[in-house]
């Protein structure tokens, strides 16, 4: 089907791109959790933005036993790196298969409209490469992923997705149409993983990503991973790699998962500014404790930190954050306030004659 | 007496154990035989496990210097998964995952209570008795290689100062390159002659956790929670008797042992007599 499409997409008139006479932006990319600089509101017109993706398929280590694993990614990282333009603007990508890969690829882009994402016309063998444009037409947070036939569980869930986010012309607004803006973005990509054991508990390793096929699709299908990882490994948001911030910083937190789903929460903190299903037309919500982020899909928060200390950023499955991985940590810097928090005893003896009572109050009444 | 000892160790029949009597046997004078070795008694500085406070603030625990009040016999090396697949053939240790390879390896995976179970069999095998150290004699056998870290000194009214001091130091600390139990000796030997102290395989130890208050210029434990016991390794840290894999993750922000293991100490307390009350009550029991 897919050659299909592709055909009849081939018999349109070529050389949109050349028509178009916008000015272009090439766009140097960055690996999660960063993303690379961009206007949060843009006055200028739109544009054609050009970004380069390459697929890389490698081993990676996915935990802190050691556990390899055979990945393929974009540009190397799981996931790959965040794509950020403008609504109204053009995407123009170039997708690249280098021939020391072993499969072939290609990219679903959610934000795409068309040609199954895009799927269906940039299909690449090793050694080829192929470009795309689109159109970006609405505002929100989106999951990128490969989507080759037959083959598309095994792909997103082996490292191949990403985010694009398409921001308002105009920026971000709360549900009064009031600016809303942030001082640093982080972006959190999880990944649920499937490695297959052997007859004695022991996570397998495998050549190439083909040769752990057959095992892996096995463990896919009981639908229970063996591990949930952020940015690609468990603790990679953990110690010296945790992620940083300043009290009285506003901080987005874009969370993305391509494949099942997922409930951040911040522990110590909230969503202040929530676009639970990550799409900007809609206003965000207010104060929230945990959200829910659609397998598929991506969402975006906006919190002010107001409380120094070290905050655990989780799916709130705390099984998942703790025994697989989907933890992160925000080292936030600052001054501690205790009108918001305070401790007024620490932990000490129970007092032998008051267990179980709180301490007696003389009631003043008024009389 | 020395033949009943013979026979003794002719009967257990496991070459593990032979060199085990033999040490304990040994004058207290540093001597080092394969399976313990005897530590000379020697005054060193210890660094107080436990949180302390000082008017409701965390403050460093107390640095002491300890003298010894007698030799330590322990054991060089860490209880193998060989040694302890022997107990749990048995039936006296509780199966734990043994690794897929050679078993001359630590074990791992195994609680408090494994240890204790081990220790338990250990002791009546050999009628000697052995314990997990407790950890003041855990530092002085790691010697050079135990970790002082005192809390580093922040304003005492922020408290996220110290949270985000604590979380930095156990970051700094990385982690062991491989997680994976190497073979026996593969870490390396201590000034005192023990095997693998301080690499990927932390050690349980017997001593408590405690809540001390250094208020009013008095010490005064105000709470022993003998549920968590502390661990000794690259760095010292505290867990729940019955955990057999460390973790961290969600609230729990930190940098756990990769490993729990344990090694065991001999009571080298007039070691022949000892052995020979036990014989002793050995026959009258059969
Ligand atoms: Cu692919």
């Amino acid at each position: 089907m897919g050659a299909a499409v592709a055909a009849m997409m081939a018999a349109a008139p070529a050389a949109f791109a050349d028509d178009l006479k916008l000015p272009r932006e090439r766009v140097d990319l960055v690996a999660p959790p960063f993303v690379h600089p961009h206007e949060q509101a843009t006055k200028s017109g739109p544009k054609i933005v050009e970004f380069k993706l390459t697929v890389r398929e490698k081993e990676v280590v996915i935990d802190d036993a050691g556990t390899k694993f055979q990945a393929m990614t974009f540009n190397g990282s799981m996931p790959g790196p965040m794509m950020v333009l403008h609504e109204g603007d053009y995407m123009e990508l170039t997708l690249v298969n280098p021939a020391t890969n072993t499969m072939p690829h290609n990219i679903d882009l959610h934000a795409a409209t068309g040609g199954l994402g895009g799927g269906a016309l940039t299909h690449v063998n090793p050694g080829e490469q192929t470009v795309l444009r689109w159109k970006a037409t609405r505002p929100g947070v989106f999951v990128y992923h490969c989507a080759p036939e037959g083959m598309i569980p095994w792909h997103v869930v082996s490292g191949m997705h990403g985010t694009v986010m398409v921001l308002p012309r105009d920026g971000l607004k709360d549900r009064d149409g009031k600016p809303l803006h942030y001082d640093r973005i982080y972006y959190i990509g999880e990944n649920d993983l499937y490695v297959p054991k052997d007859e004695n508990g022991k996570y397998k390793t495998y050549e190439s990503p083909g040769e752990s096929y057959a095992d892996t699709m096995e463990v896919m299908r009981k639908l229970i991973p063996t591990h949930e990882v952020f940015e690609g490994r468990v603790g990679a948001l953990t110690g010296k790699n945790a992620l940083t911030a300043k009290v009285g910083e506003t901080v987005m937190i874009v969370h993305s998962q391509a494949n099942r789903d997922t409930r951040p929460h911040l522990i110590g903190g909230h969503g202040d500014y929530v676009w639970e299903t990550g799409k900007f037309n809609n206003p965000p919500e207010r104060d929230l404790e945990t959200w829910f982020i659609r397998g598929g899909s991506a969402g975006a928060a906006l919190y002010t930190f107001r409380e120094p200390g070290i905050y655990a950023y989780v799916n709130h499955n705390l099984i998942e954050a703790v025994e697989l991985g989907a933890t992160a940590h925000i080292k936030v810097e600052g001054k501690w306030n205790d009108d918001l928090m305070k401790s007024i005893v620490p932990a000490a003896p129970i007092p032998p004659d008051k267990i179980g009572a709180a301490k007696p109050v003389d009631a003043v009444i008024a009389r | 007496m020395l033949i009943v000892l013979k026979l003794k160790a002719a009967a257990i029949g496991a070459a593990v154990i032979a060199p085990l009597l033999a040490a304990s046997l040994a004058p207290p004078a540093a001597s080092t035989v394969d399976g313990t070795v005897s530590l000379p008694a020697s005054s060193f500085s210890y660094r107080t496990a436990g949180d302390f406070s000082r008017d409701g603030k965390p403050v460093a625990a107390p640095l002491r210097n300890i003298h010894p009040a007698g030799d330590l016999a322990i054991m060089k090396s860490q209880v193998t998964a060989a040694a302890y697949a022997q107990c749990m053939a048995d039936g006296a240790c509780p199966r734990v995952t043994m690794p897929a390879g050679s078993l001359d390896v630590p074990v791992v995976g195994v609680s408090w209570h494994d240890a204790n179970a081990y220790a338990a069999w250990i002791s009546r095998k050999t009628g000697i008795p052995h314990r997990l150290p407790t950890d003041e004699e855990w530092t002085f056998a790691a010697a050079e290689k135990a970790r002082d870290e005192a809390l580093p000194l922040v304003d005492p009214a922020d408290p996220a100062l110290a949270w985000i001091a604590r979380y930095d130091a156990e970051a700094a600390r990385g982690r062991p390159a491989v997680a994976k139990p190497q073979p026996t000796g593969s870490f390396g030997i201590n000034s005192k002659g023990l095997a693998d102290v301080a690499g990927n395989v932390w050690e349980w130890t017997s001593t408590c956790f405690v809540r001390v208050s250094l208020d009013a210029g008095t010490e005064r434990i105000t709470n022993t929670n003998c549920g968590v016991r502390v661990v000794e390794g690259a760095h010292r840290t505290y867990m729940t008797d019955f955990v057999r894999d460390p973790r961290t993750g969600g609230c729990a922000a930190g940098v756990p042992p990769a490993n729990l293991g344990f090694r065991l100490v001999v009571e080298n307390r007039w070691p022949a007599i000892a052995l020979f009350e036990r014989a002793i009550g050995r026959f009258r029991r059969s």
